[in-house]
């Protein structure tokens, strides 16, 4: 089982994403996500500067690949998913289906994102022929839905593609064309002032009654509640994922890497150090309220 | 421009018809399609006899079968295409990739439209499910501004359609996972946002209403306060120690005063939403914008958006609020 690092949600400044990755590099990670993924006025570090990290730590012996917007509303946006896509040293991820054609125009490889829907054996085969080779499982993906689409593909006498679960982080739940971080400080989208990144876990939203509910991240919406599959992991390995993927946050990430390395290597249950998603297990991805039947 | 207006049940789908629309939409009474309230939609038969009455009017019948199934499921989404094409439909709007490979293959004379729910904004992904899946239309999602919606119809290889009016979904379509987040129903699943049997009010004695979805405080009304349905989107937060509307109020889309520029960059069909609402609903704004279309089409050059369309269109809106959502400037 290989562990990797999501792309980075949030907003950081360019020192510190540029450190965390000189960080990660020395960590038992196999695969680095780079890229931007929620917003496109993020531009602490360029197009460029993305490609160069990306070479700096694939010298370094990372596998690395280059992750797009989920969310792609203008041409410039269109020609930096084109720029990634021919970089011509790493794959990318392709967070919409935009990427996806770019890439089956090229010929070029890819790993399908977490925001692709899929659903079904049928639409899985159909993008492993555009040229998926990895496919990270939907946010709202449950264990037995994954173990369906696996089945179907295996009773059609094929092979299914290398498979990623998010294991780790603060799920990623919606995404809009506005940004509610400037709603929040009541400024409008394009004088943003980029205040994202007075808060580098994003800003949290509880209810009326004080529970913890979501994150606001830009024009994202995430879980408040940090997920954690670790107990989950010999389960995981039984299914055939190949992949545990771990979503950057502020603080700790590198004890949350050697707590997975360990579980992965132990392929043990290891006691949990964030709350159990309850999307994995058919129920509300929320924790705390009360399972019942969609 | 067409005018494509919806239908939760066959007398609303009548209405519609009489009131001006040139297509409706409808879908079956299951989880096909992401507007699976109880009491709502069309079976076989009810859809047969739709389609024959918007026929004899010269008009057109389409099914929205916009969800996502899964593998075991799969079947049943093939059984609504072939119902669709068997019930005299003329398109059925769908997101699933498997899907619209099924209807390609198997009724690749029945038109098929992209759904919004395939959240397709760029020419490169409506080329793919052009060239994929042979789609003649592409329902666009509500993320775009007016530039980009006119800059995407210069390159789109496909016809374009737009939302045009009602209640307003602020999160990209088929990408939201807020609902199933608090209750694990799946709107891309399910086909139904915020499930009403997850909804629970409680009134206290002062009259403040509380409203829950399945146990997640969702908003608190004063005895006075309009309370709108309960969708995680449309709640009331706290965020920076202030409570409001963090990610949306209750408020309608209404892009009348856009019309013009709508129709010089080609879009070619404008969407009403709101399968769950009544036959007053769907006639009034139906007839409203009929009229609005009408009109412009007349004299192009004198039309202005007149202020009975626009107190009609707001009698109907969530809140009685309307926006221009994501085609205004303040959202991008």
């Amino acid at each position: 089982m290989k562990l990797s690092i999501a792309p980075m949600p949030y907003f950081w400044p360019r020192e510190r994403t540029v450190a965390f990755y000189r960080e990660a590099a020395e960590w038992p990670v196999d695969i680095l996500y780079l890229g931007e993924t929620v917003c496109s006025k993020r531009r602490e570090l360029r197009t460029r500067d993305w490609i160069d990290l990306a070479h700096d730590l694939a010298d370094r012996g990372k596998e690395v690949v280059m992750s797009t917007l989920a969310l792609i509303e203008a041409e410039s946006e269109v020609a930096v998913v084109r720029r990634l896509a021919e970089n011509g040293h790493c794959w990318i991820e392709a967070n919409d289906v935009t990427a996806v054609q770019i890439c089956r125009e090229r010929g070029i490889p890819f790993v399908g994102g977490p925001s692709l829907n899929i659903y079904n054996h049928v639409t899985l085969r159909r993008l492993v022929d555009d040229g998926m080779r990895r496919w990270v499982a939907g946010t709202e993906h449950s264990r037995d839905l994954v173990a369906a689409i696996h089945t179907a593909i295996r009773s059609d006498g094929e092979e299914p593609p290398s498979l990623e679960v998010f294991a780790h982080g603060r799920l990623s739940l919606a995404w809009s064309a506005r940004c509610f971080t400037a709603r929040a400080f009541d400024i409008a989208k394009d004088h943003c002032g980029f205040r994202c990144i007075e808060h580098p876990d994003g800003l949290a939203l509880a209810t009326r009654d004080g529970r913890p509910f979501l994150r606001v991240n830009g024009i994202q919406i995430q879980s408040e509640a940090v997920v954690d599959m670790s107990p989950e992991v010999p389960d995981l390995r039984s299914l055939g994922v190949d992949v545990l993927r771990l979503s950057p946050q502020a603080e700790g990430m590198a004890a949350i890497v050697s707590h997975f390395d360990l579980a992965r290597r132990e392929s043990r249950a290891l006691p949990p150090i964030g709350v159990r998603n309850g999307y994995w297990h058919g129920e509300p991805g929320m924790p705390g309220v009360p399972p019942r039947q969609p | 421009m067409q005018l494509v207006c919806p239908a939760g049940n066959l007398p609303a789908l009548t209405c519609a018809i009489d009131a001006g629309a040139d297509a409706v939409y409808a879908g079956l009474r299951d989880q096909t399609n992401a507007r699976a309230f109880p009491g709502l939609n069309f079976d076989a038969n009810t859809l047969a006899e739709g389609a024959r009455y918007a026929h004899a009017r010269g008009r057109q019948l389409y099914l929205a079968l916009n969800t996502y199934p899964d593998s075991q499921r799969l079947h049943q989404w093939h059984q609504a295409v072939a119902t669709a094409a068997e019930s005299g439909c003329d398109a059925i709007i769908a997101a699933d990739m498997a899907v619209l490979d099924y209807a390609a293959r198997s009724y690749p004379s029945l038109a098929r439209h992209l759904s919004v729910q395939g959240s397709a904004t760029t020419a490169a992904a409506l080329r793919y499910y052009t060239e994929q899946f042979g789609i003649s239309r592409a329902v666009l999602p509500r993320v775009l501004s007016i530039q980009q919606v006119e800059r995407l119809c210069s390159t789109s290889p496909v016809a374009v359609e737009v939302f045009a009016f009602g209640s307003l979904c602020i999160m990209v379509e088929g990408r939201c996972q807020l609902s199933s987040y608090v209750t694990a129903a799946s709107p891309n699943r399910h086909g139904v946002c915020s499930p009403a049997r997850f909804v629970r009010w409680e009134e206290s004695t002062d009259g403040t209403r509380t409203v829950l979805l399945n146990d997640v405080l969702i908003d608190r009304f004063a005895p006075d306060e309009a309370a709108g349905y309960p969708t995680v989107c449309k709640g009331r937060y706290e965020v920076r120690q202030n409570i409001f509307h963090a990610l949306e109020e209750p408020t309608s889309l209404n892009t009348l005063e856009l019309l013009p520029r709508l129709h010089s960059c080609g879009v070619q069909a404008l969407k009403i939403e709101g399968r769950q609402r009544g036959a007053a609903y769907v006639t009034a704004v139906t007839r409203t914008w009929r009229d609005a279309i009408d009109r412009y089409a007349d004299s192009p050059h004198d039309w202005k958006p007149q202020s009975r369309w626009q107190s009609t269109l707001a009698s109907h809106a969530e809140g009685h609020q309307t926006t221009l959502g994501p085609y205004h400037r303040h959202w991008q």
